[in-house]
């Protein structure tokens, strides 16, 4: 049974991302007790599968590796994993939260030599590439990953596979009677940061990401240029694994849209920007880069980056909203549409076409198992009246890094009052 | 000061813009139009006319009342709601579309021997009289619209379907002297009438007639 030392003042966070680490750590290092839980086997989130941030073009690993050490000598955080809440009752200053804890099926002993890995046959997609590339059923989940420990996947569980990975590990850290628990946790506040998730492009029925292998989202463009992703940084278009050179990215793709997301996902602008620069830094002049937008929304300081990207020549922009997508035999993406400094209509073929797909909320603020105000998106939008359960991060608004950093510094103090005037009352 | 401000106001207010809000039907969606271009991009006409709705939109905005109201692009209109469905504003553009051509009719800008407007005002002539439509009647109404010759030669052009519709029973050569309808025509008329009249009031129209033979 996992125990759990908590407190009515202890500060409960919820989601590990960039945003729940933030907060967690923020909270930990002015002395308060910390529990932090993750629906996933690793910290880090989405920020962890990011292969450069926007503005400076750094790599997201510098930041997380700082985060996590802040986490490792932390005495006040406990971290979970495969955890995921779901019940909170209680009011503020007296919270109970049911966890729901998966199992790994890898106990402490783990030291990440990988094993298990060699010895398992079994593969499922990846979910750290979304799924463009397979893994073995026994695995670590990216070379950042905290906790550094595998995870035997659970399909695996029953079979041959898992004797053989229990077989292989020379420590004793697979344990495959590990069963789901239920613990409960007590908290004085509740830090809520579950982050986004891209909006289902299949649903934009006109793109055909469902049906036109060559259409990715700007998710998956990311693994594509990542050294640990499924084509180890190269620039390759799905269906047939041709250097794509000639991109297209297509902005507002779901949001700013009333029949996909009402909001605009505020980052995706910057992202696609961004990706131009990957295009250049992997083909030099041979790259392309076309960016169809409504308008560029970079914001406030990053008008500067927009500003050098209009001058790199690899990069055009055209002012249109695509209205349609198709892919020939030869697998080139064909985009269609009328653009709006003239009136030209085109038709224009690119390797690969790239969605800047919208930011929605993992946990829509209807679901969220505690009372909240959310805003017609799901997004929080502030906390109910008299409560102790704070919004963070992607939870509570289309955020990039900086942004969700400083929104979980903002709830952490929060949280921070709450337990204080807890402390004080009982005092 | 206060006047050469009068002035500048007076160059930027935009009197069309509020003619079209204020007389045409879904007139005040035009102003929410972010000209992405999707309308544009997704109509099945789209590069066989001269004015998408994104840029009849702009075209309001801008002031150009003449070009908007006699373009041909809203009588192409094939409503196929393309357009409204996908766009990102959910503006009703089809609707609009319609509306701006109803009103142009109205004040007798749109196109001449337009030939959807000319079978629309056929088709609500031969409909209104009786309360029915007489398909026949209609049919031939159509044809000869543009002469006697050139009514033969389409006659001639469909003459299998014609034969075709007999056989079905879809085509009744008797119409041509007998008249169908509903029951109270004179109280369909009323009615007609009435909407007419409401419609004027609400939005500030002369009354007039509608038909093609008006």
């Amino acid at each position: 049974m996992t125990e759990v030392v908590a407190t009515n003042q202890t500060i409960l966070v919820v989601g590990g991302g960039i945003s729940g680490m933030t907060a967690a750590i923020e909270a930990a290092e002015c002395g308060k007790q910390v529990v932090l839980v993750e629906k996933s086997p690793t910290l880090g989130g989405r920020t962890a599968l990011l292969y450069r941030y926007f503005p400076k073009l750094c790599h997201p690993a510098c930041g997380l590796e700082i985060n996590l050490r802040r986490i490792k000598t932390s005495r006040s955080i406990r971290v979970f994993t495969l955890a995921e809440v779901s019940a909170i009752s209680g009011k503020r200053g007296d919270y109970s939260a049911t966890v729901k804890i998966a199992p790994r099926y890898v106990n402490e002993h783990c030291t990440a030599c990988g094993a298990c890995a060699d010895a398992v046959a079994a593969e499922v997609p990846n979910p750290f590439n979304y799924g463009m590339d397979k893994m073995k059923a026994a695995y670590l989940p990216h070379a950042m990953a905290y906790p550094q420990r595998y995870v035997l996947d659970a399909s695996i569980i029953g079979t041959a596979d898992a004797d053989k990975a229990r077989a292989s590990c020379k420590y004793g850290a697979i344990d495959l009677e590990m069963r789901e628990e239920t613990i409960e946790v007590k908290a004085g506040a509740v830090i809520w940061a579950t982050g986004w998730q891209p909006y289902d492009a299949a649903k934009i029925q006109p793109y055909g990401y469902d049906r036109f292998t060559n259409v990715i989202t700007s998710l998956e463009f990311e693994r594509l240029a990542d050294p640990h992703g499924p084509t180890g940084g190269r620039i390759l278009r799905p269906s047939d694994g041709k250097e794509a050179k000639n991109i297209a990215f297509i902005q507002c793709a779901g949001s700013r849209d009333e029949n996909h997301l009402r909001h605009c996902s505020r980052i995706c602008c910057m992202a696609s920007l961004k990706h131009t620069q990957y295009v250049k830094e992997a083909w030099g002049a041979d790259g392309r880069s076309t960016v169809y937008y409504i308008d560029i929304r970079a914001i406030d300081r990053f008008e500067d980056f927009y500003q050098k990207v209009r001058k790199d020549p690899t990069v055009t922009f055209l002012k249109s909203k695509v209205a349609k997508v198709t892919q020939d035999k030869s697998g080139d993406v064909i985009l269609h549409g009328v653009d709006t400094e003239g009136y030209h209509r085109y038709a224009n073929a690119h390797d690969m076409a790239v969605l800047a797909i919208g930011m929605q909320p993992s946990v829509a603020g209807a679901d969220i198992p505690a009372e909240v105000i959310a805003d017609s998106s799901g997004f929080i939008e502030s906390s109910a009246a008299e409560s102790g359960l704070f919004g963070a991060g992607c939870a509570t608004n289309a955020l990039d890094v900086n942004r969700a950093v400083q929104s979980s510094t903002a709830a952490a103090l929060r949280a921070i009052q709450v337990i204080n005037k807890t402390a004080r009352a009982e005092a | 000061m206060g006047d050469m401000n009068q002035q500048m106001l007076e160059k930027y207010r935009n009197n069309f813009l509020h003619e079209v809000e204020e007389k045409v039907d879904d007139g005040h969606w035009v102003k929410m139009c972010m000209q992405c271009g999707v309308c544009a991009g997704s109509c099945t006409f789209g590069p066989d006319w001269e004015h998408t709705p994104q840029k009849i939109f702009m075209m309001i905005r801008a002031g150009k009342r003449e070009e908007v109201l006699s373009s041909h692009s809203m009588w192409l209109c094939t409503s196929c709601y393309n357009c409204m469905v996908r766009c990102p504003r959910k503006l009703p553009i089809t609707h609009i579309m319609h509306g701006l051509a109803s009103y142009a009719h109205r004040l007798n800008l749109a196109p001449k021997n337009q030939p959807t407007r000319d079978f629309s005002l056929i088709f609500w002539d031969n409909c209104t009289r009786t309360g029915r439509v007489n398909e026949l009647r209609m049919t031939i109404s159509v044809y000869f619209r543009e002469g006697f010759v050139s009514g033969i030669k389409k006659m001639w052009t469909l003459r299998n379907i014609g034969r075709g519709l007999f056989f079905a029973k879809r085509l009744n050569p008797m119409e041509l002297f007998v008249n169908h309808g509903c029951k109270d025509k004179d109280g369909l008329r009323r009615a007609l009438k009435k909407a007419d009249e409401i419609e004027a009031r609400r939005r500030g129209y002369a009354v007039q007639p509608r038909g093609y033979s008006t």
